[in-house]
């Protein structure tokens, strides 16, 4: 299964949990899961369906563009990390 | 300079042209923002705040709009409202709601320099004379300059709207709260042998790019608008200006004018909207020009911030622990670049047990744009200052102790995920086999400091088009502004891979209609993302090519292979045709060929850099000399080697005037003092050694070149690395920067008088 690695200040909400096995071969599908698992934690990730703009999604070490579209692998790691914006 | 590249396999790809745009700069025929003229055009001017924090209590235009050649006048309540929710564009998130507050204050004045209405009229005098004529009843507030100011209980509060959840929902100038942990903090304290913690202050520095803000909007009956200004991002501008106007993105069109630098500052709008509403309000094209002292007081700088900082490290050199505070202002509206500077700060370094925490602070300052690495400059010169004592601490060189420590492929994030192929070590070990670290540093009060620095880079959207001419020569389209040499790199990409001469390829930029949706020129992507896109395009062409050539020789094209600029039948002996023999007979074989591609670019490959800095301290008047300077970085392949060397070397000395100099210098009244380029001092040429470069190449396998992007990780280092070089001449560990001579000689003199009570106390 793949593995969602819950952002710091969300652990409260999976009981301190950093590392959550999901079910899912999408973003959307993985966030589905883990609201199933941890009610109340995708408002955090989602809004109106798709995900935050403050959010960025990495995958395997990638940052991904699709967002909640985004394909995830049997083993994949999922992050959820704060958008960067750059300069120059 | 001490430059090299491995050229490899490649024809064009890391030779140094002369750029295609060259000519047009030095005579001065190039078209800069302010350059355009319209017939009939009018000339705006902005009424600004005069004062850090008020309430509006009321505006009156009479006077303003008698005055003869006056044509119309706006305020915020003229613009339509929008939405308060946060949305993507580009790499940027943007509240349009605070956009347009920011564009034009609505009840409120944020910050010194808050524009609060823009005047139409048909000279930029009558105009300056009307804004003086506007009068505004203010209920001024109590500022509020500093985030420790900003987040003491009971602080005056800037937006009404602003909550944080964390804190019960209460009204707060805390806008946001990151935070970031692995490990156990008090174990990995608890194996420390060593242990340094201290607190450091950045000051608010501007990018001071010399081109100030400008647009020229043109607004037509069938409701079309067109803004010609200059950009990091034409798409940028047309989304931003369609949100904060409420009219459809397809209604705008965005012309990037020629751009005299930007550095991040040029990714947000500020005169756009305002240029067309004016020029819907007047039926005349209307101009908008910003002075020196109005990019200064109220475009965005970068934030100004206070970090504190514990590591701690086993004896034999190893970090194994890390706590840090960290606190960024935003300016008046929430959206600094502390999430970026938490994620940057120790991201060189396999740290096993972290706790980074850092908090979005709304003051009265103007608000915060993009500058080269946003936050990680302010975050480097605090923790790499203490990696420097640590080192000291544990008797290491300061780059072995890196080196040891260094993040390498697989090695984990801030963030969390691992990192894929990088070349963080590569870039101490340039700078331990540099000349310049070699050889000796001699003499008094002289000393040399070492720092490293990391940066994301960027992805995201960009297209490109590869026309093939009639003559075999070629044009590549982008709708990348070109603010570091980028048109040459998109020029000699499609030359590499067309086979032809990079003279034979003219390369432009094109406006928001004419080439597909392209993110900002910002987060060093444009030579990654746009040089994937352009790559892609014309190996689209090719594939026509081998098409065109296959109908020729009535061959299969599986049958054709195409290489050095000619296609070649793979079978028999029939003799190669060049691309200039080809083109001649596109007309026949089914007409021109556009290759196209639109990419939304994976493969990002993080930046380091590492910089060595040689000072000399006057002893009378701590006036801090750079005497040489060498900075090594990680390109992962550099396309025009010069270019890359450019912004390296650009990168290092807005860093250096950051370490030095420069500073928002405000009164108590929160009034910004230092509003010209004479007491807004950067850095000149006669304040600077040629800085050497050594560009490092480990390819970043997430791209068809290697390429990684070059635009910003340079600036990262030099605070941290002049302040580690003043440690070395005179022995004071420095905390604030600008380390400007009355801050290090109050440092140095205390360190006199302490040294002097412990001889005292000694005898």
């Amino acid at each position: 299964m793949p593995t969602a690695i819950i952002p710091a200040l969300l652990r409260p909400l999976t009981s301190n949990r950093e590392r959550v096995a999901v079910a899912g071969r999408t973003v959307r599908a993985v966030i589905a899961d883990l609201e199933r698992q941890f009610p109340g934690l995708a408002a955090h990730l989602l809004d109106g369906g798709e995900i935050k703009p403050s959010i960025a999604i990495s995958i395997d070490g990638e940052i991904v563009p699709g967002g909640v579209l985004e394909p995830v692998g049997e083993h994949s790691e999922v992050h959820f990390i704060p958008a960067i914006g750059g300069g120059a | 300079m001490a430059a090299s590249t491995n050229n490899g396999h490649f024809k064009v790809i890391g030779t140094r042209p002369i750029r295609h745009d060259g000519i047009d700069k030095v005579i001065g025929r190039a078209k800069y923002g302010a350059d355009y003229a319209f017939p009939g055009m009018l000339h705006g001017k902005l009424l600004r705040s005069p004062h850090a924090h008020a309430r509006i209590k009321s505006i009156k235009l009479d006077k303003a709009l008698a005055l003869p050649g006056v044509k119309a006048i706006i305020t915020g309540k003229d613009l339509p409202k929008a939405e308060n929710k946060l949305e993507q564009s580009g790499e940027m998130t943007v509240n349009p709601h605070y956009l347009s507050m920011n564009i034009l204050a609505h009840d409120k004045v944020l910050y010194d320099g808050h524009a609060i209405a823009a005047v139409a009229a048909t000279s930029p005098h009558i105009a300056e004379e009307a804004v003086l004529l506007i009068e505004v009843e203010y209920e001024v507030l109590p500022p509020v300059m500093t985030v420790e100011a900003a987040m003491k209980p009971g602080a005056a509060i800037l937006l009404d709207d602003l909550r944080n959840k964390e804190e019960g929902d209460k009204r707060t100038n805390v806008a946001q709260h990151y935070q970031f942990k692995r490990g156990d903090l008090e174990a990995g304290f608890k194996a420390a042998d060593y242990i340094v913690e201290r607190e450091f202050t950045t000051a608010m520095v501007h990018q001071g790019y010399i081109e100030p803000h400008n647009a020229v909007g043109i607004y037509t009956t069938d409701g079309q608008a067109t803004i010609y200004c200059s950009t990091q991002g034409a798409f940028e501008v047309r989304s931003l200006s369609a949100q904060v106007l409420g009219v459809p993105v397809g209604k705008i069109k965005v012309v990037p004018a020629e751009i005299g630098g930007g550095f991040g500052g040029k990714t947000t709008i500020y005169l756009e909207p305002l240029s067309i509403l004016l020029s819907k309000m007047t039926g005349a094209p209307v101009k908008l020009v910003m002075s020196r002292s109005e990019v200064l007081r109220a475009s965005g700088p970068t934030s100004g911030s206070k970090i504190k900082v514990k590591l701690g490290a086993t004896k034999d050199g190893k970090l194994v622990a890390a706590q840090i505070w960290m606190a960024y202002e935003a300016g008046a509206f929430p959206g600094s670049p502390v999430g970026a500077g938490a994620m940057c700060i120790i991201a060189p370094y396999t740290i096993e047990n972290l706790q980074i925490d850092g908090y979005d602070v709304v003051v009265n300052r103007p608000k915060t744009a993009a500058y080269r690495a946003p936050g990680a400059t302010n975050a480097a010169f605090a923790s790499e200052t203490i990696i420097d004592e640590l080192a000291d601490k544990c008797g290491i060189d300061p780059l072995e102790f890196r080196i040891n420590n260094g993040v390498k492929e697989g090695s984990p994030q801030v963030v969390g995920p691992p990192f894929k192929r990088i070349g963080f070590i590569e870039t101490c070990e340039a700078i331990k086999n540099s000349d310049h670290y070699k050889s000796k540093l001699t003499g008094k009060f002289r000393g040399r400091g070492v720092a490293s620095g990391f940066w994301f880079n960027a992805g995201m959207q960009s297209s490109a088009t590869v026309n093939i001419h009639t003559d075999g020569t070629a044009s590549v389209v982008t709708g990348s502004p070109d603010i570091g040499g980028s048109r040459a790199s998109m020029a000699m990409i499609t030359a590499e891979v067309l086979g032809l001469p990079v003279t034979d390829v003219r390369p432009l930029v094109a406006d928001t209609d004419s080439i597909g949706h392209t993110d900002v020129t910002g987060g060093s992507r444009v030579t990654f993302a746009t040089g994937m896109a352009v790559y892609e395009a014309a190996q689209d062409a090719v594939k026509q090519l081998i098409e065109r050539a296959a109908k020729v020789w009535e061959i299969k094209p599986d049958e054709i292979e195409f290489r050095d600029g000619a296609v070649h039948a793979k079978a028999d002996g029939k003799p190669p045709m060049g691309i200039k023999e080809l083109a001649k007979r596109l007309a026949r074989t089914g007409g021109p060929i556009t290759g196209r591609a639109s990419v939304n670019a994976r493969g990002v490959g993080p930046a380091f850099a590492t910089t060595c800095v040689d000072v000399e301290v006057d002893p009378d008047t701590a006036k801090v000399q750079i005497l040489r300077c060498t900075v090594a970085q990680d390109a992962g392949k550099a396309i025009h080697p010069s270019y890359v060397e450019g912004q390296m070397q650009g990168g290092t000395a807005q860093g250096i005037g950051w370490a030095l100099n420069e500073e928002y210098f405000y009164d108590d009244k929160g009034i910004l003092r230092n509003i010209g380029l004479l007491d807004y001092r950067m850095p000149t040429c006669l304040d600077l050694p040629m800085i050497e470069t050594a560009i490092v190449e480990v390819p970043n396998p997430g791209h068809p070149l290697g390429v990684r992007g070059v635009g910003e990780v340079s600036i990262v280092p030099p605070p941290a690395a002049v302040a580690n070089a003043i440690y070395d001449a005179v022995g004071v560990r420095m905390t604030e920067t600008p380390m400007s001579p009355p801050r290090l000689l109050r440092e140095i003199l205390k360190k006199l008088a302490a040294d002097d009570a412990q001889s005292a106390a000694a005898d």
